[in-house]
């Protein structure tokens, strides 16, 4: 689900990756193309434009935080308004203290309301629950068949008793007290529109059962009209939550997105196939990560903003550029990349990972004999290493518990690293941008760019962390 | 005012999207945004309506058209024209002609049968119905329900069975007792699941070895449906091959922007259209009608 959305994001997000700053007139750009992205994704068209204000806004604001560059900055942004139009965590179904716990659906025709009235009374069912279903849908033919043949299935009783849905309701109601049900799952008819006659009935309905829950049924492949049909619902009956259909197609789920700001009330299920079982609770605060599908990059973003001094990180590459950063330098860097957590999870949080990139080939222990070696010099040696002549080694590696090998192996590779950078700077940059405008043709060679980039940091000076990850050298 | 027209109509004020163009106003860059976002809100579609106004922005600045009517006029015209072109009849012609009906869950497949069986009953022509939904609970049930309130005979199998083999007793049922149409359900199905639009090229198969000639294979759109509708289209077409579209529900608050998309890109032009729960309430598809419903609105407004 959602994929397509995801897709278009991506690519978005893919071609602002090599940009090292983004003016104004970019970022209005990128947010047209994300508005695009989410109407093309059924998304309603007010939210859109919502969305588009509100993630220029938190670009452009003040808060910009200069561990991020500016890539990350707009796409943290565009996920936290994600998670702030998606609302918190899963409906919590609290029961009734006085048995039954009714829930009332109501929806459009051909939503999946008797279907999904079954799938309910299933999940109440694996909760320990006793569910009974009521079938008030008198209206279309054979709703009522169609309900008793699928709770046979999942051996739930079906009550409809009558010709007045209302009165349905009603008996069915104290049948569950009489039979010690202590869940009510009341189907009702749908209508091809709202209409004040469908609207009286599900009222009286709902006065005569007094519902704990209503939930309105939508179709998850429903375009534009989907939320004024939602809100025109809420606005008679007081919806609960609402319960989202058809998600398992290639649908966009604009509706998904759209019901919480429109209407402002959650989804609480969500049915994701033909099955009974396809069915589960709706969690909307994980649902932005995974529209964004950057594997985690949104936790690699936080965790880069709680461990990285900023001041720190400037500082050091400051040095990095004038030639004069030290192994004291590169010590206060691996201890930072340290507080982002084990490095295979980092690699792992990477979105792009080039193919065959294993996180787990990541060598944890590495790192440690490298801080070893570090701290086993005198702070003479960490800021010239120049001076480190064979018995400074023998003794370094004595301290250390390393080999001499290894501190000669540090010694070539920080030397490697320094030559590296003092000379990458500026050249990297202009490449970055060159890449930049192929990458708008899909051109591959941008990608690749990236695994080279990557694979330096890699294999390479497999230890040293790739700085410009964090946008220190756009400050 | 034509019939479709009338039941359209009833649509009008949720299309009346357009009507505020009625209204005076100047033709500032706002005029133009609001074009866009009409259309959009319509399902039209972003791309097609970015096309769409990039070329009428173009028009009117060419025929230099200044009022709102020109320009509305301009839009219709345009309209219209996107929606020109395919044939739009349908077929009848075999002994028996055989409907075949696919289209995605909920849509309205069943209730399309019955409405397009009580037509044909009302001019005196006989149908037999085959429940080639086997698979949704009760959907026999459902029409034969149809089937008794048209008077038309069901075919039906067992739940669960093939629906090739149902449709195919059905046409030959229809054939040995000179019955000249056959209207056969199939189960809902979205466009994804590559096994159950595999069936679909089968059932289309089998349908066609019988003694009746496929004469229609009718697509049922929700018109409530957003851009998802273009890949529903897509995604059938490439299993089955789809004669006409059938766009249910037009008469709720919906809208039908996404057929627009679909004839330009798949060519598949509409043929009926659903405008109320009566079982009258499916008729023939007009675009000249269609287009001016869109624009349709209540002058006091």
């Amino acid at each position: 689900m959602f994929d397509s959305l995801t897709n278009r994001l991506g690519d978005i997000f893919g071609r602002l990756k090599s940009k090292g700053r983004l003016s104004e007139t970019q970022i209005n750009d990128v947010l047209e193309e994300v508005r695009t992205a989410l109407l093309e994704a059924d998304v309603n068209l007010q939210v859109a434009k919502d969305f588009q204000r509100n993630v220029r806004a938190r670009c452009l604001s003040a808060e910009v935080h200069k561990a991020l560059n500016p890539a990350q900055q707009v796409i943290k942004s565009v996920n936290e308004e994600l998670v702030s139009i998606l609302g918190g965590e899963a409906l919590t179904i609290s029961y009734a203290d006085k048995p039954p716990t009714v829930v009332l659906l109501a929806g459009l025709q051909g939503v999946g309301k008797t279907t999904n009235a079954v799938k309910l009374a299933k999940w109440f069912k694996s909760q320990g629950r006793n569910p009974l279903l009521i079938g008030a849908d008198l209206q279309r033919p054979a709703a009522v068949e169609q309900l008793r043949t699928l709770a046979n299935q999942i051996d739930v009783p079906v009550f409809s008793q009558g010709s007045d849905p209302v009165m349905v309701a009603a008996k069915g109601i104290k049948e569950a007290k009489a039979t010690g049900r202590d869940v009510v799952i009341c189907d009702t008819a749908g209508r091809l529109t709202i209409d004040e006659e469908m609207m009286q009935q599900l009222r009286q309905i709902s006065d005569s059962v007094e519902p704990h829950y209503t939930f309105l049924v939508i179709d998850a492949m429903t375009g534009q009209e989907a939320l004024n049909v939602a809100e025109s619902f809420h606005n008679q009956l007081e919806l609960d939550a609402m319960v989202i259909t058809k998600l398992d197609g290639d649908a966009r789920g604009g509706a998904a997105l759209s019901a919480k700001s429109v209407v402002g009330k959650p989804i609480a299920f969500a049915s994701i196939g033909e099955k009974l079982e396809d069915f589960e609770q709706f969690h909307p605060d994980r649902l932005a990560s995974r529209i964004l599908g950057m594997g985690d990059v949104l936790t690699l973003i936080e965790k880069a903003e709680d461990a990285f001094d900023e001041e720190e990180a400037k500082k050091a590459t400051q040095k990095l550029i004038s030639g004069q950063f030290t192994l004291e330098d590169f010590l206060e860097q691996m201890q930072q990349l340290k507080k982002m957590g084990p490095l295979e999870n980092i690699v792992g949080m990477m979105p792009d990972l080039p193919p065959g990139a294993d996180p787990s080939d990541v060598d944890e222990s590495r790192l440690a004999r490298m801080e070893a070696i570090i701290t086993s010099m005198t702070v003479e040696e960490r800021n010239n290493p120049t001076v480190i002549d064979g018995s400074r080694r023998s003794r370094i590696a004595k301290g250390s518990g390393t080999s001499v090998q290894e501190v000669s192996s540090l010694l070539k590779q920080f030397k490697e690293i320094k030559r590296m950078m003092k000379g990458a700077v500026k050249p990297r940059r202009k490449n970055k941008r060159k890449g930049s405008k192929k990458r708008k043709k899909g051109n591959p060679s941008s990608r690749e760019k990236q695994k080279n980039q990557f694979e330096i940091s890699q294999s390479e000076t497999s230890d040293e962390f790739d700085l410009s990850e964090f946008g220190t050298f756009s400050n | 005012m034509s019939r479709i027209s009338k039941e359209v109509s009833k649509t009008r004020n949720n299309f009346s999207l357009f009507s505020k163009f009625h209204r005076d106003r100047s033709l500032g860059s706002d005029f133009w945004v609001e074009v866009e976002e009409a259309l959009i809100q319509a399902d039209v579609g972003v791309g097609t309506t970015t096309s769409l106004v990039t070329e009428l922005k173009q028009q009117a600045k060419e025929q230099k058209l200044t009022s709102i009517e020109e320009i509305t006029d301009c839009i219709k015209h345009k309209l219209k024209y996107l929606l020109s072109g395919p044939d739009r009849t349908f077929n009848l012609e075999g002994n028996p002609a055989v409907w075949i009906f696919v289209g995605v869950n909920g849509v309205g497949k069943t209730t399309s049968i019955g409405k397009i069986a009580f037509w044909q009953e009302s001019l005196g022509k006989k149908v037999v119905l085959a429940a080639g939904d086997t698979f949704r609970a009760a959907a026999a049930e459902q029409l034969e329900k149809w089937a008794q309130q048209c008077n038309s005979e069901l075919i039906r199998g067992a739940e669960g069975a093939d629906p090739s083999s149902v449709i195919y007793d059905a046409i030959e049922h229809a054939h040995s007792s000179s019955i000249p149409l056959v209207l056969a359900d199939t189960a809902g199905r979205l466009h994804t699941k590559t096994n159950l639009m595999d069936e679909l090229s089968k059932i289309q198969r089998v349908a066609s070895m019988g003694s009746g000639i496929v004469t229609e294979i009718l697509l049922t759109l929700d018109a409530t449906t957003g851009q998802n509708g273009l890949e529903q289209a897509k995604n059938f077409a490439k299993s089955i091959d789809i004669s006409g579209i059938i766009l249910t529900k037009l008469d709720g608050s919906s809208r039908g922007g996404i057929i627009f998309a679909i004839q330009e890109e798949t060519g598949i032009p509409v043929k009926f259209i659903g405008i109320g729960e009566e079982s009258q309430d499916l008729i023939p598809f007009d675009p000249e009608d269609f287009v001016e419903a869109l624009f349709d609105f209540q002058p006091e407004k």
